[in-house]
């Protein structure tokens, strides 16, 4: 027992040096595994959850019924819900994090191969020109040192790739793209395109990474279960691991997966390069060291810049490429806010069909707002949600409370509940404003010298706070969604929230969008990567995570993540070739 | 009055044999060494961490016989079992109670005092426990209690009221989550199809229409398993 003591104390060295190593699995680690397997390199995938495949019958939850658990799909284990495909939420065993005093942040991580691609939305927006001057366009924040076209290329070769419903509308900030035709409408869908006509809000076709058409003979196609939150056992939704590293390993890539191994930092020479990287193996808790000749950090934003803040040495005594001090600064989520009503048109309904359509929305309105007309800049989209899907726990739990919209008693018991609940099943439409805040240096992520988590590496503590620009964002959402409610003869499920609740604005982190936190630009004083996501300061250390973001964009990030990590990937195989890193 | 008797006697094996399911537990040190259950019946995509929280709640014991034989009389009475598709019993409400109420311990100070309290009632009433009385005298004492303020928070009302808004909430999302509960519903879907937009007569009944350049642009499902190519611009020619 003394003896594997010592041993357990000193670090693992591995002998081998991979070309690359990627830390991270999700969108931009999948991405840059497929892209730089696929140039020959050979790499090692460190991912800090175990490994996860959609189509594993074990770990499956598509397709299963509400009766298949004892708590009927409760969200007592998973934030979203016991079916919901995220090993890990806003909380994580074992990882924890701390606010400054008076600040809130939400921080979600999903611990597994392939991340938080496995449950997302798969909302898959372009950013548009205008996403990437934000400064040029309004003052605020920074512009990025790239534009649209820069990134062009990579969203087309991206939409072929993988694969994104949608249409090609001819919108400026909304560009078109390669895409597969979008699903019909649904009822509540019909239902919002005419209210949204009505206060002449724009609606199209929903953007979404799904196959409603074959793209190739290794994915499935879409079969409508409306269940891509479960992540697709044909693989007909994008994950990063069905999409991308898999294919990858399967083309013949030398793709080596480290699973369950968190990463705790990036270590280097004496000249202050990057060597590779030290992780702690969760099962043994014991701490590994690989080598490389380049490093590419994909672990999330925040996570990121954690290992940057966390890999100190007397090259980097401020961490690594943080010579500027601006890692972990400029962290900002999108806004969000949220409303619902309950619409008599969709009362009563014939449940003879099935439309569970795909995940999420087939439809949905970009900004279409005018700025100079209003006082907050940036936009926001408009998703949309509603429908007669699946019933599970908390069904039906309340279930004549909308009969105090129409002048009847609530409560009671008997026969009638079952009238009550099929009255109303269907008949609710919601909303969610999915907007831009504002990149400011004062919201940030730093290392919290007084925790550690599980496995010993110190945590991120966070200051955020809203300003006054994205609160009168979310206002004008709230003001859109009484109007639509109106527009659709609805009534409001909820009281609108005033001002004393930020209009509803959802706490930082909370929309799951978080980025900027290593952001890119020309400047090695303001900025922490090159436009080509290369560190300032070490030359072999690349981020494709949404670090590198200058500012969100009234999208989401996912798409912009995947062009951005091919972009930076073409790069390395560039570099590399000609010997530069 | 027969017939009810039979429906009481159905009822009062259920919560029995729910508890006999209970019995069979062995003590806890002894189950947290048994291996997460992969090759479990009701396997259902969990973690092992969470297959382990699983046996954890599963081993331990929230009502006793007479407890769950009042939930299940009391669901019954919230939500009487129709044809064909039964009703509380059917879709193991009673059972489904006792899970959630370990699964969010919030409930159960809620749930076992509403249950004490309904007791009490019947007995100084009625001189019976509730199970036992009538359906007429249950009736009656569920009339007390289940209309609540809508104007109040539920946590400022009387605890009965809401023992008895928790109830129901769970009788009928049990229900409705059950298969029984979702045959009556009529919830087509949570199976493979392929969606090609509203029937028309449904259409028709909440007068929608879709508007033709918009079905253009729609997947044409017949096309679905022919691979997409696109024309420079982003057309798609197949």
């Amino acid at each position: 027992m003394e003896t594997s003591n010592i041993v357990i104390m000193q670090i693992k060295e591995s002998t081998e040096i991979y070309d690359v190593i990627i830390v991270g699995s999700g969108a931009g680690g999948g991405m840059a595994t497929k892209q730089l397997a696929d140039a020959g390199l050979n790499i090692a995938v460190v991912e800090a959850g175990p490994f996860f495949d959609p189509a594993d019958p074990k770990t499956m939850t598509q397709l299963k019924w509400p009766y298949d658990s004892p708590r009927r799909g409760a969200n007592t284990d998973r934030a979203f819900g016991e079916w919901d495909m995220s090993y890990g939420d806003w909380e994580v065993d074992g990882e924890p994090y701390t606010h400054a005093e008076g600040t809130t942040f939400k921080w979600w991580r999903s611990r597994m191969l392939g991340g938080r691609t496995n449950h997302w939305g798969r909302i898959s927006l372009r950013f548009g020109p205008k996403d990437f001057k934000g400064k040029t366009r309004d003052g605020y924040g920074e512009d990025w040192p790239i534009g649209y076209d820069d990134v062009k290329p990579y969203y087309d070769k991206l939409d072929k790739l993988i694969g994104v419903f949608g249409t090609n509308e001819g919108l400026e900030n909304d560009p078109d793209g390669f895409f597969l035709p979008p699903p019909k409408p649904r009822l509540h869908e019909l239902f919002y395109i005419e209210g949204a006509k009505k206060s002449g809000i724009p609606v199209i076709p929903g953007r979404l990474s799904m196959l409603t058409k074959r793209i190739n003979n290794d994915r499935g196609i879409c079969f409508y279960c409306g269940q891509c939150s479960r992540s697709c056992s044909v693989y007909a939704d994008f994950s990063a691991g069905s999409c991308l590293i898999f294919p990858a390993q399967k083309s013949g890539g030398k793709v080596k997966i480290y699973v369950n191994s968190m990463v705790r930092e990036v270590t280097v020479d004496e000249e202050g390069r990057a060597t590779g990287v030290s992780y702690i193996n969760k099962e043994d808790r014991k701490e590994y060291k690989l080598k490389a000749k380049v490093v590419v950090l994909a672990a999330s934003a925040c996570s990121s810049a954690r290992i940057l803040l966390n890999s100190k040495s007397k090259q980097h005594p401020n961490g690594l490429g943080n010579s500027s001090d601006v890692v972990g600064k400029y962290l900002h989520d999108s806004t969000g806010s949220s409303a619902s009503g309950v619409i008599p048109g969709l009362m009563n309904r014939k449940v003879s069909y099935n439309e569970d359509g795909t995940g999420g929305m087939h439809v949905y309105s970009p900004w279409w707002g005018d700025n100079s007309k209003l006082d907050f800049p940036r936009g926001y989209h408009i998703e949309v949600w509603g429908g007669m899907g699946q019933p599970n726990y908390g069904f039906g739990f309340d279930a004549n409370g909308f009969n105090k919209f129409f002048g009847l008693k609530v409560g009671g018991y008997g026969d009638s509940l079952r009238d009550d609940v099929k009255k109303y099943y269907g008949s609710v439409i919601g909303f969610g404003g999915r907007g831009e805040g504002i990149a400011r240096k004062e919201n940030y992520c730093e290392i919290d010298p007084t925790t550690v988590d599980d496995y010993g590496i110190p945590v991120l503590k966070f200051n955020y706070k809203w300003s006054d620009l994205e609160i009168k964002q979310a206002k004008h959402m709230q003001d859109t969604f009484e109007e639509l409610i109106h527009n659709m003869g609805g009534i409001p499920l909820s009281d609108k929230p005033g001002k004393e609740q930020n209009y509803g604005l959802n706490a930082p982190g909370e929309i799951i969008h978080e980025v900027g936190t290593t952001r890119m630009g020309n400047d090695p004083k303001t900025s922490v990567t090159n436009k080509f996501q290369q560190l300032h300061d070490v030359d072999n250390v690349f981020i494709v995570d949404a670090g590198p973001f200058v500012s969100q964009a009234d999208k989401n990030c996912t798409w912009t993540i995947m062009a951005l990590s091919w972009r930076a990937s073409d790069y390395i195989i560039e570099q590399l070739k000609q010997q530069n890193i | 009055m027969d017939r009810r008797k039979s429906i009481q006697t159905i009822i009062l094996g259920a919560g029995a044999s729910a508890l006999a399911f209970h019995g069979c537990k062995t003590d806890s040190t002894e189950v947290s060494q048994e291996i997460p259950a992969t090759e479990a019946t009701n396997y259902f995509g969990r973690t092992p961490a969470e297959l382990e929280r699983l046996e954890k709640l599963n081993a331990e014991q929230l009502f006793n016989a007479h407890e769950m034989e009042t939930i299940a009389v009391l669901s019954t009475v919230i939500l009487p079992p129709k044809e064909p598709h039964g009703g509380p019993i059917e879709a193991d409400v009673p059972n489904f109670i006792e899970f959630m109420g370990k699964d969010i311990p919030e409930m159960q100070n809620t749930l076992l005092g509403g249950l004490m309290w309904l007791d009490h009632k019947s007995n100084t009433e009625f001189g019976v426990e509730f199970k036992a009385a009538t359906l007429a005298q249950q009736q009656q004492i569920c009339d007390e209690i289940c209309w609540h303020d809508t104007e109040l928070d539920l946590e400022k009302q009387p605890l009965e009221i809401q023992f008895f808004f928790l109830m129901r909430g769970l009788t009928v999302t049990g229900y409705y989550t059950s298969k029984v509960g979702i045959a009556d519903l009529g919830y087509k879907g949570n199976m493979p199809n392929v969606w090609d937009g509203v029937p028309q007569e449904v259409l028709d009944q909440h007068g929608m229409a879709y508007d033709p350049e918009w079905i253009a642009k729609c997947v044409d499902q017949s096309k679905r398993n022919v691979i997409a190519e696109w024309d420079e611009h982003g057309n798609l020619l197949t």
